[in-house]
């Protein structure tokens, strides 16, 4: 057990190591470039092992990828041209945050309506239930004479 | 008035099943290509066969083609590889290969041992081509009219089915459209 605890650790430095060496080895300008870097790769999604994001993955083509982003920021490219250059080879299934538009605005619009459906329903109880309160049921004049009679012999006694 | 509202959840229960049921049997690994409806991506590459030789995306102009991109070292390339003969020899299609991350020693011993069932194969050591074309796992086969614009991309092993089902209604639009 303790041997099965001591391998697994073991296989997650080792793994740890080979990502970090990967980034050193490519060497960056700045800390801010490679910050950079290290965001637009956990961003951008693997097509071949689908919930990776290129930065975890060890697929080929996450590699590729990796390579097209560190060279096209060497290029001086920005955030936008990179991830639009990727989207436009593998479709917008790479991003993880899908833009805003026809196809996916349902997406986007989801949370908002379903928290508006929400409110609706909640508004619509209260609104009924008071309206019930309202229309409880009110003596007519004789009732209410009959009322006052009864409760006056009460404090009577 | 209230009765109506009853049958909210049922009707809510209605349209998450149509949705679930919707989704059932879809492959989610399955991805439609970004470049369905454009042009394949400029590319010069050699010839597989004929060292030298370049090829450029003027290949798929003319006649529609079936682009398959495989590879020595990709197991289900070697699972169609019988049926893409039986496409070229027996249904006349025209297949052209895009040798994708390979080498070419093994790759024309492949061919030589196997048959060869492409009128051309370009050869992509790097996978420059394949890159541009947002191939992400062998085997792939693309469906290119006679413009040269990708209209279809299966993923996975090209099979009789396949070519029943999917591909070979495209080709016969295609070619049709374009005569």
């Amino acid at each position: 057990m303790t041997r099965l605890v001591v391998l697994i650790l073991l296989a997650m430095s080792l793994a740890f190591q080979a990502s970090a060496d990967e980034a050193n080895a490519q060497g960056f300008e700045s800390l801010k470039e490679e910050q950079r870097y290290r965001d637009l790769t956990a961003e951008l999604r693997c097509p071949k092992c689908q919930n990776q994001n290129i930065a975890d993955s060890n697929a080929p083509i996450a590699k590729d990828m990796r390579d097209r982003v560190y060279r096209m920021m060497q290029d001086g490219a920005s955030n936008d041209e990179i991830v639009g250059d990727l989207v436009d080879r593998f479709g917008e299934f790479v991003r993880y945050k899908p833009e805003v538009d026809r196809r996916t605005i349902l997406l986007w619009a989801t949370p908002a309506i379903a928290v508006g459906v929400g409110l609706l329903a909640v508004a619509g109880i209260v609104i009924r239930s008071r309206r019930r309160n309202d229309q409880a049921p009110s003596l007519t004049a004789d009732e209410q004479a009959r009322v006052n009679r009864l409760l006056a012999d009460k404090d009577r006694e | 008035m209230k009765r109506v509202f009853l049958f909210v959840p049922l009707i809510l229960v209605v349209v998450l099943g149509i949705v679930l049921f919707a989704g059932i049997g879809k492959d989610p690994t399955r991805l439609e290509s970004a470049l369905i409806g454009k042009t394949v991506p400029a590319f010069t590459l050699d010839d597989l066969e004929q060292p030298g030789t370049k090829l450029d995306a003027g290949v798929f102009l003319g006649q529609v083609s079936l682009l398959n991109v495989w590879g020595t070292w990709c197991p289900a390339c070697r699972d169609e590889h019988d049926d893409l003969l039986w496409l070229a020899q027996e249904q006349g299609v025209r297949i052209i290969g895009l040798n994708y991350k390979d080498n070419r020693e093994e790759a024309l011993g492949w061919l030589e041992r196997l048959g060869n069932p492409y009128e051309r194969t370009i050869y992509d050591p790097k996978g420059t081509l394949g890159f541009d074309l947002g191939v992400y796992g062998a085997p792939e086969t693309y469906v290119i009219d006679t413009d040269g614009v990708v209209r279809y991309r299966h993923v996975g092993v090209v099979n009789e089915k396949v070519w029943k089902e999917d591909l070979e209604p495209l080709v016969k639009q295609y070619r049709e459209d374009a005569s």
